[in-house]
């Protein structure tokens, strides 16, 4: 195979993260203010955290109502980390993620083990709790009223401004969504989509479908739970609201939307869901309702998303 | 004669039950190297019972199920992938959202790597990895006449294709015991005839098929040994010849038995 | 003691309202196999739309029907526009589509009314009645007498009348029913506008007792939810029993525990009991038929 060969499969392969950094390198041609960068940034973070459950649901058909609380989990650990323990804020991050990746390995086990409607309502107790955690643990979270964070600190550089937030916010992302693609054509991959194909016949071919689920779970967990970090690092300050059942619908809406189990429909769902109420700028009192509606539209007409509804069109005209 | 002993899966005394009902009452047989075993018997028999309980989706209430002489029973389904025992499905559990030639590429599981830090940051040795398995699934699919289909999208094929498509997915374990619930279910004669040619061409290979199956006439012609099951008991044993002259079968599929009309041309036809 | 016997009864006012969310969960899950997560809006409604019809100038007990009969036409259209169309769907489809109803009722219920608690007047006055050094409401042993009333006359209706007897067998064997002259629908149909009537009848009890706001809806579906696993999905006796358990439990930890933490205890529940029991306490561990 040439170098040419081996470049242009190459370039196939990951066409969809290629894409995804060409927008990201043309986009500020496009924005004017420091609000445009911070929407765009939000976008990115929360791009990562819809990747990481597009994973889970995508593939096992694992409807999580909870991952709000990975979220909140990531943001806490950054802001009591350096508080309560003293610890610099990178290494707080850090352990925040692996906390992260921890409770859903421990959690993960018996929870999936549920299907179905017990599986949704135990994964919505779950965030629940994690949320009620921060609510009221007023001596080391602050409260309803919240906390402040101290902002990320790299080798003397202070990551802070909606510009800065909106290229670590991209990178991010970038690594994040090029690991996903990866997954997807690997053995690891496969035996996701033959999961979500038929748990069954996954097994009998030799998947351990209860491994795998947890692996699945565990990934997205640590992938919400980094974006959650980020989120409190970029506003400095953080409430039990970053965690609570609207951002686990939020997200649970921005991956239905886009498209399940489509990395590019994750961001077309995150961007869909967070730039489009700007234009409405009635919109913050109809958030609920507007997301209500949206799930179940996309439920009864447009099951698999945007992104794969158009790509299966696109494939009908080829 | 060998017997047990050189059985390749051997299942002894098996029972199950359901809310009461014994499903399985006390089942046992055995199967050889490269021998064609078929299971047959009237509906409710429990054949695809037999069958979910020896894959491990059922756990049996009593009994032994052996796999080249090692006690399995109750092990879970991906566990018997990798001992060497794989199985089709009488409602074709397909991949359909997945391509034809990635739903064999599935079956090459229990051979492939599972680091999974390799797998996120993709590694040159897991492109290696998925073209070997992609080499060896396209063989496969050479084998049950697929080839040409291999990119199409599964659940764009025709029946019979994906009938053929399950085998080669279990084939791609490279099984030592491959179980087929009826594959040549709703199959028009042509293609029963390649299943035919399809299935003696596994057995030749050594690996030992076991069968479900309602078409009679295939049965005959392919079977090494047949095993009758009715009411969840084995009925009786025996070579295509023995059984089709056993008054217990012809009984248990007609209901009487009338020795003036020809036993075999009742169950020969 | 009193102090015991006063949760004892504040456990069974709330346990009653959750035996109610629980039954309206078992109804519309044995007639059409789908966990209805709007449960919780048809008990907020209740409460809601009787303020709200006061508020136009209708007496008490007009603006309280007009409430439950409102109440039970939205459930109806949750089903004919948002449940029917996705017949045969997938769980999680289903599973998202009655969040997202639930999510539309609540969303759109904070337009209409915005986001302050509103208040019912008490039907039998409120002066606390005491009972054995402890004291009830006259609201509360209301809440507690309906819930009864309402699991009894349920009980009469599916087993002693043909109307019943029909809807029984809508859900346990749709195509048979329709084979003997059934319509499956209107039977659909009935246990979905059936159960919000009985929940939002409830929510109107209660409002008296804890106020009536457009978020309380979510608690209340997953607290009754908890209730109807407990008592075993499907079993409308469970779901009685299983109501009571939550409300018992909820009361016990806030009176001996942490009153703070007193909502979690539903939820604690849920987790633990299907941890235990991945299919419910009395649900059957089905095997999938391949």
């Amino acid at each position: 195979m040439s170098v040419f060969e081996s470049l242009r499969l190459s370039l196939h392969a990951n066409g969809g993260v290629l894409a995804l950094a060409g927008v990201m390198l043309f986009l500020p041609f496009l924005l004017t203010s420091d609000f445009h960068y911070r929407v765009i940034a939000l976008v990115w973070i929360f791009s990562l955290a819809v990747v990481g459950l597009n994973i889970l649901m995508g593939h096992t058909g694992v409807v999580s109502l909870g991952h709000g609380g990975f979220v909140g989990l990531g943001a806490y650990s950054v802001a009591v980390g350096p508080v309560l323990l003293g610890i610099p804020v990178w290494l707080s991050l850090l352990v925040g993620v692996l906390l992260g990746g921890f409770l859903a390995l421990l959690i993960g086990k018996p929870l999936l083990r549920l299907k179905g409607h017990y599986l949704a309502a135990a994964t919505l107790g779950f965030g629940i709790l994690v949320f009620m955690l921060f609510s009221n643990e007023v001596r080391w979270t602050g409260g309803p009223d919240g906390m402040s964070v101290k902002r990320l600190n790299l080798f003397g550089w202070e990551v802070r401004g909606a510009q800065t937030w909106y290229w670590v916010g991209a990178g991010v992302l970038l690594v994040g969504a090029w690991m996903a693609r990866n997954l997807e054509r690997s053995p690891t991959g496969r035996a996701l989509q033959a999961i979500h194909g038929s748990e069954v016949a996954a097994a009998i071919t030799g998947v351990d479908v209860a491994g795998y689920k947890l692996i699945a779970f565990v990934l997205s967990a640590l992938y919400a739970t980094a974006a959650g970090a980020m989120m409190a690092l970029m506003n400095g300050h953080v409430t039990p609201g970053i965690g609570d059942f609207l951002v686990s619908l939020q997200l649970l809406t921005m991956v239905v939307l886009g498209g399940m189990g489509s990395l590019l429909g994750a961001v077309v769902g995150a961007a869909l869901l967070l730039v489009l109420p700007q234009f409405l700028t009635v919109v913050h009192d109809y958030e609920h309702a507007f997301i209500g509606l949206i799930l179940i539209v996309c439920m009864i007409f447009l099951r698999s998303g945007i992104v794969p509804t158009l790509h299966a069109r696109f494939r009908k005209y080829q | 004669m060998s017997g047990p002993l050189t059985a390749v899966l051997e299942v002894r005394d098996l029972v199950i039950e359901f809310g009461g009902v014994r499903a399985l009452d006390g089942v046992s047989f055995h199967a050889r190297k490269g021998q064609v075993l078929s299971v047959i018997g009237p509906n409710g028999a429990g054949k695809t019972t037999l069958f979910n309980v020896v894959s491990g989706i059922y756990r049996a209430n009593a009994g032994q199920v052996l796999l080249a002489g090692q006690e399995v029973a109750g092990q879970p389904p991906h566990i018997l992938a990798r001992r060497g025992l794989s199985r089709t499905f009488q409602n074709l559990q397909i991949f359909f959202q997945m391509s034809v030639i990635e739903n064999v590429m599935v079956g090459r599981h229990v051979h492939e790597g599972r680091n999974l830090l390799a797998h996120l940051c993709g590694l040159r040795s897991v492109g290696r990895q998925n073209a070997a398995t992609r080499e060896q699934a396209l063989r496969l699919l050479d084998r049950v006449g697929l080839a040409a289909h291999a990119d199409r999208l599964a659940a764009s094929m025709a029946y019979g294709a994906l009938k053929r498509l399950e085998i080669a997915r279990a084939l791609a374990i490279e099984p030592l015991v491959l179980m087929l619930d009826e594959p040549a279910a709703g199959c028009n004669p042509r293609e029963t005839a390649e299943l035919d040619e399809i299935i003696q061409d596994i057995a030749r290979s050594g690996i030992t098929v076991v069968l479900v199956e309602h078409n009679i006439r295939l049965i005959m012609k392919i079977s090494d040994h047949i095993v009758v099951l009715n009411y969840g008991r084995k009925l009786s044993e025996g070579t295509a010849a023995e059984v089709s002259c056993d008054a217990k079968v012809v009984e248990a599929y007609l209901g009487t038995v009338d020795t003036q009309a020809g036993v075999v041309s009742v169950v020969g036809a | 003691m009193s102090e015991f016997l006063q949760f004892i009864l504040a456990g069974m006012t709330v346990g009653a309202i959750y035996s109610v969310v629980a039954l309206g969960f078992t109804m519309v899950f044995n007639a059409s196999g789908v966990v209805n997560f709007a449960q919780g809006e048809f008990v907020m409604l209740g409460g809601m739309l009787t303020v709200y019809g006061m508020a136009l100038g209708m007496p008490y007990s007009v603006a309280a029907l007009f409430a439950v009969v409102a109440t039970s036409l939205i459930s109806v259209a949750l089903y004919d526009f948002a449940i029917r169309p996705a017949r045969g769907a997938p769980v999680y489809a289903l599973i998202i589509i009655t969040v997202g109803a639930s999510i539309l009722i609540r969303g759109l219920t904070k337009i209409a009314f915005g986001t302050g608690p509103r208040d019912l007047p008490p039907l039998l006055g409120d002066e606390p009645v005491r009972v054995a050094g402890a004291v009830i409401l006259p609201q509360s042993m209301l809440v507690i007498a309906s819930t009864l009333a309402i699991y009894l006359c349920l009980w009469l209706l599916l087993q002693k009348t043909l109307l019943g007897h029909a809807v029984v067998a809508s859900a346990n064997n749709r195509m048979a029913a329709q084979m003997v002259g059934i319509d499956v629908d209107v039977m659909t149909r009935f246990s979905f506008s059936l159960s919000a009537a009985i929940g939002a009848f409830s929510g109107i009890l209660i409002s008296p007792i804890t106020l009536v706001s457009y978020d309380m809806g979510t608690m209340l579906a997953l607290k009754g939810f908890a209730a109807a696993i407990l008592g075993g999905m499907g079993s409308p006796l469970g779901a009685i029993l299983g109501g009571v358990l939550v409300g018992l439990s909820e009361a016990m930890s806030a009176g001996y525990l942490s009153s703070q933490y007193k909502d979690a205890t539903a939820f604690v529940i849920i987790i633990l009991v299907l941890f235990v029991f991945p299919n419910g306490l009395v649900g059957k561990s089905g095997h999938e038929r391949v």
